[in-house]
C-alpha cells in the first residue's frame, strides 16, 4: 500500500506540474507568419509599457490613455493610410521585471507591429536590446535619457522628448543669466534623468557656483537630509531635476525648514495640476500650487493651460470627447502630443506599411516633423534623440507660462545654444499634416 | 515524529525516487517547452526561477518554521552576482549561477545566524529590514552595481547545434527548467533525510528538539542558508532569462509576494512550490486581463489586479487554508474514498493510513 501511495503522490506531483504547463500554455495565440505583425489593411496596433500603478504612476499613468484617446480621434476620421491606430496599454508598475514581462507579451502574443511611448529609463534599458534585435519599431520612449539617442547600435528606438542633457544647458544658461553669482543647489534623481540634467547644468554654470548636488534615490518618502544640506550650504538658486512626487516632497520639506529659495524645475517634475495635487494630498489639504509659485521651468510643447494656443484647444477638445476621466494636464498633453508624432511618422512611411519603412521614414524625414512641438526634432540615420531643445517658462498663479522664445542645442559639452525662430505651425483641421 | 520515523527507508531509494522524479518531470518540462509559444516559454521560465526560490522558502518556513521576508533581496544578491561575473568577467554560465548560489549561502549564512537569536515577529521584522536595505546598495555603489537603473547583460545564446531558428525563449526556459530540477531532485532529498527531519524537529518543539540531541541554532542557520543558496539560484536564473539586475525588480512586494505565493501554494510542500510559481507567474496577467475587461474608469481598472490578487488570497485561505496543495490533496483523498468503498473496500482502515500520511506534511500539523 505505502508503495502504492508514493506512486500516487509522485504521479500527482508531475500532474500538478503539468496542468501548471498547460494552464500557463491557455491564452497563447499562433503567431502570424505576415512579414509585419500587427498591420492588416484596416488596422496597426502599438503596445506601450507604462507605470499604471506604483510610485511612478501619479500623473503618469494618465499618459498613454490620452495617446490612446488621440488615436480614438484620428480613428473616427478613418485613421492613417486607412488603417486605425489601436494601442494595447499594459502596467509594468515601473518594475523591470515586469517590463521585460509584458514587452515579451505584446510582441510575441499581441504581435504587436511596435513598441510606442514606453516609459521610463530604468524600465525601457531592459528591453531595448531585445527590441533591437527582434527589429520590433520602439518608438518614441517617454523618457529623456541620453540612452535611446544611438541610431548605429539601435536603430529601431527612437527618443522623443528633450534630452536632459539638453534641458540642463538651457536651464543653466537660464540661471547665469539671472541669477548670476548666486550660490546653485541641485536636488536629482540618481539615474539617467537626474545625472543627466546635472551634466547639462555643469555644462553651463561655473563649478564652484554649484555649491551642493544632492541624489535621491526613487522609492523613500524622507526628504530631509537632502534639503537640509542643500539649505546648510547657503544655495540660493533650488534646482530639482526631480519626478513630481519628489518636487512635491522636496518643496514641502522646504517649507517646513522655513528654507525659501529661488526654485527651478525640469519639465518632468513641475506639471502645476499634478505636483499641486500631490502637495494637497501630502499636507492634507494645507498645501497646494503655491509652493511651487515662481518656479522656473521649460517646456518643449506649449502650456497645457495656455488654451489661446491652437494645439491645446485642439487637445481639450479631443480630450473632453475620448478621455473626461482625467484631469486636462501637462501629462494628458504629452501622451496626445506623442500619438501626434507616431500618427505623422505612420503617414510618412506610406501605405505599404513594414517596420523596416516605418524606421526608414523617421530616418530620412524624421527633422521635418511637424506638430505642437516648439523646437524641432534632431533625427536622422545616426542620430534618435528627439526635441532638440526648450523654451524657459515660469509658474505663474498656479499655471506655466513659457516666454523668451525657443532656445535649441545638442546634448554635445559646448556646443552652443541658439534661439529657433521658427513659428509653430497651426494644427490641421482633421487628421495629421504631412510633413 | 513517529510517523516521520516510521516511514525511514534506505536512503538509496528515496535517492533514486527523488531522482525518477526530476527525470519525468524534466521530459515534461520538455515537451511543454516544444508544445509552448515563445511568450509562454518564457513564462515557463519565469515560472521555474520563482519554483527555484519558493521550494527554498518553502523548506524554511514551512519545514524549520522560521519566517523570511527578505527572500527578495537574497535573490538580488544572486542576479547582481551573475550580472557582475557574466556581463564584466565573461564567465560561463553554469560557474556564474555556482557563485551566486555560493555568495547567497554565504550572506545567508551571516543572516541566518542573526536569525537563529530572534522568533517571530522580530525575525520578520529583521529579514524585512534586509529586504529595505539591501537593494540601496545598488544605489550606494552606482559604479559597481549601475545605481537605480541596475545592469544589463547579454542574452544567452542557445548552441549552435540547436539550429540557427532555435528560440531564444525556450533555450531560457530550458536554462531556468534545468535549474529548477535539480532543487527539486536536491530539495526532495533534503526535505526525507534526517537534516530535514531535524528541522521538523526544531520547529515544533525547541527545547525537545535539543534534548535529542540537536543543536537548535545551527539547524535554524543550516535551514536558512539552505533556503538562500535556493534564492541565490532563483535571483541569477532571474537575471540569465531577464538579463538584467536592477534594484526596482527586487523591491519589497516581491518579498511579500513570495511569501504569499509559498503560503497560497502549500507550506511546506514542493508541488504547492509549483502552485505558489504558476500564481505568480500568471495571476497578475489574468487579473489584468479581467480588470480591464470591463469599461471602468482607468483609476478602477488599473487598481483592480491588486484587489483581484488580494480577494484570490482571502478566499483561496478561507476555502484552502492549508494552500492549494493542502485543496488538492483534500480532493485526493476523499476521490480516493469514493473509489474504494466503490470496489468495496474497508475505508476505516484506509482512512486511518491517510490521515498518517498527511501527519508528515508541516502544514497538517
Amino acid at each position: 500500500m505505502r508503495v502504492d501511495k508514493h506512486k500516487v503522490r509522485a504521479v500527482g506531483a508531475v500532474g500538478a506540474l503539468l496542468v501548471a504547463l498547460v494552464v500557463a500554455g491557455c491564452g497563447s495565440s499562433s503567431s502570424s507568419s505576415s512579414s509585419a505583425p500587427g498591420v492588416t489593411a484596416t488596422s496597426i496596433t502599438f503596445g506601450t509599457h507604462q507605470p499604471l500603478t506604483g510610485p511612478a504612476a501619479p500623473g503618469y499613468s494618465e499618459i498613454a490613455p490620452a495617446s490612446q484617446a488621440f488615436f480614438d480621434y484620428l480613428n473616427a476620421q478613418g485613421g492613417i493610410n486607412g488603417r486605425k491606430i489601436h494601442l494595447i496599454i499594459k502596467n509594468d508598475e515601473y518594475n523591470p521585471t515586469q517590463t521585460v514581462s509584458v514587452v515579451h507579451q505584446l510582441v510575441l502574443q499581441n504581435n504587436v507591429f511596435g513598441i510606442f511611448e514606453g516609459l521610463g529609463t530604468p524600465t525601457h534599458t531592459k528591453v531595448v536590446s531585445y527590441l533591437n534585435s527582434s527589429k520590433v519599431p520602439d518608438m518614441f520612449v517617454a523618457s529623456g535619457c541620453a540612452c535611446w539617442d544611438n541610431g548605429t547600435a539601435q536603430p529601431y528606438t527612437f527618443g522623443w522628448q528633450t534630452q536632459y542633457t539638453i534641458e540642463g544647458k538651457i536651464l543653466g544658461q537660464y540661471i547665469k543669466q539671472h541669477y548670476a553669482g548666486k550660490k546653485i543647489g541641485v536636488f536629482y534623481q540618481d539615474d539617467d534623468f537626474g545625472t543627466g540634467g546635472l551634466a547639462g547644468i555643469k555644462d553651463e554654470l561655473p563649478a564652484s557656483s554649484i555649491v551642493s548636488a544632492q541624489p535621491y534615490q526613487p522609492g523613500g518618502t524622507n526628504v530631509a537630509p537632502q534639503i537640509s544640506a542643500i539649505k546648510a550650504a547657503g544655495a540660493e538658486v533650488l534646482v530639482d531635476f526631480t519626478v513630481p512626487i519628489y518636487t512635491a516632497l522636496g518643496q514641502l520639506t522646504s517649507f517646513t525648514l522655513g528654507y525659501k529659495p529661488q526654485l527651478v524645475v525640469s519639465n518632468v517634475g513641475i506639471d502645476p495640476t499634478t505636483v499641486g495635487g500631490l502637495l494637497k494630498t501630502f499636507s492634507k489639504g494645507k498645501a497646494g500650487t503655491e509652493l511651487i509659485e515662481g518656479a522656473v521651468t521649460d517646456g518643449y510643447l506649449p502650456s497645457s493651460s495656455d488654451l489661446s494656443n491652437p494645439w491645446i484647444a485642439l487637445f481639450k477638445k479631443i480630450h473632453d470627447q475620448y478621455d473626461s476621466s482625467a484631469p486636462f494636464d501637462g501629462n494628458v498633453e504629452y501622451g496626445m502630443a506623442n500619438a501626434y508624432t507616431l500618427a505623422q511618422a505612420l503617414q510618412l512611411a506610406g501605405k505599404s506599411l513594414t517596420r523596416e519603412k516605418l524606421i526608414e521614414a523617421v530616418n530620412e524625414k524624421g527633422a521635418q516633423l511637424t506638430g505642437p512641438g516648439l523646437v524641432p526634432f534632431r533625427y536622422s540615420k545616426t542620430d534618435h534623440g528627439g526635441y532638440s531643445g526648450v523654451e524657459i517658462g515660469q509658474v505663474r498663479n498656479g499655471k506655466i507660462v513659457l516666454f523668451g522664445g525657443p532656445l535649441v542645442t545638442e546634448p554635445t559639452s559646448g556646443a552652443p545654444i541658439t534661439p529657433y525662430t521658427t513659428a509653430q505651425p497651426a494644427p490641421p483641421s482633421s487628421g495629421v499634416s504631412v510633413p | 515524529m513517529n510517523a516521520a520515523l516510521a516511514r525511514l527507508r534506505a536512503p538509496q531509494s528515496t535517492l533514486l525516487r527523488s531522482l525518477a522524479l526530476a527525470l519525468l518531470a524534466g521530459v515534461a518540462l520538455f515537451i511543454a517547452s516544444e508544445l509552448l509559444s515563445a511568450y509562454d516559454d518564457l513564462q515557463l521560465a519565469s515560472g521555474s526561477y520563482y519554483f527555484v526560490v519558493l521550494a527554498g522558502l518553502t523548506v524554511l518556513t514551512g519545514l524549520s518554521g522560521q519566517i523570511s521576508l527578505g527572500h527578495g533581496a537574497l535573490m538580488a544578491v544572486g542576479a547582481y552576482t551573475v550580472t557582475l561575473l557574466v556581463g564584466n568577467e565573461h564567465w560561463a554560465l553554469v560557474p556564474a549561477l555556482a557563485a551566486a548560489i555560493l555568495t547567497t549561502a554565504l550572506v545567508g549564512t551571516i543572516v541566518g545566524a542573526a536569525a537563529t537569536r530572534l522568533r517571530g515577529p522580530y525575525l520578520a521584522g529583521a529579514t524585512l529590514a534586509f529586504a529595505i536595505g539591501l537593494p540601496a546598495l545598488a544605489d550606494k555603489y552606482p559604479n559597481t552595481f549601475g545605481g537605480a537603473n541596475g545592469l544589463i547583460i547579454n542574452p544567452p545564446t542557445p548552441p549552435s547545434g540547436l539550429g540557427s531558428s532555435f528560440p531564444l525563449e525556450r533555450w531560457e526556459a530550458w536554462i531556468a527548467g534545468a535549474g529548477a530540477l535539480v532543487v527539486v531532485f536536491l530539495m526532495r532529498n533534503l526535505t526525507r533525510s534526517g537534516v530535514g527531519r531535524s528541522f521538523r524537529a526544531v520547529r515544533d518543539d525547541e527545547i525537545a528538539a535539543s534534548l535529542c540531541g540537536l543543536h537548535v541554532g545551527r539547524v535554524q542557520t543550516l535551514a536558512f542558508v539552505v533556503s538562500a543558496a535556493c534564492a541565490g539560484l532563483g535571483g541569477g536564473l532571474l537575471a540569465v532569462v531577464l538579463q538584467l539586475a536592477a534594484p526596482g525588480a527586487f523591491e519589497l512586494g516581491l518579498s511579500l509576494s513570495l511569501l504569499t505565493a509559498v503560503v497560497l501554494g502549500g507550506l511546506g510542500s514542493l508541488v504547492g512550490a509549483i502552485w505558489g510559481a504558476a500564481v505568480l507567474v500568471l495571476l497578475p496577467g489574468w487579473s489584468n486581463d479581467l480588470a480591464h475587461s470591463f469599461s471602468l474608469s482607468t483609476n478602477v481598472s488599473n487598481n483592480l489586479p491588486l484587489a483581484v490578487y488580494g480577494l484570490v488570497l482571502i478566499v483561496a485561505m478561507l476555502v484552502w487554508p492549508s494552500g492549494i496543495q493542502g485543496g488538492v490533496r483534500r480532493i485526493i483523498a476523499v476521490a480516493r474514498r469514493i473509489l474504494r468503498r466503490r470496489i468495496g473496500g474497508t475505508p476505516e482502515k484506509l482512512d486511518k493510513h491517510s490521515t498518517q500520511d498527511q501527519e508528515e506534511q508541516p502544514n497538517e500539523s
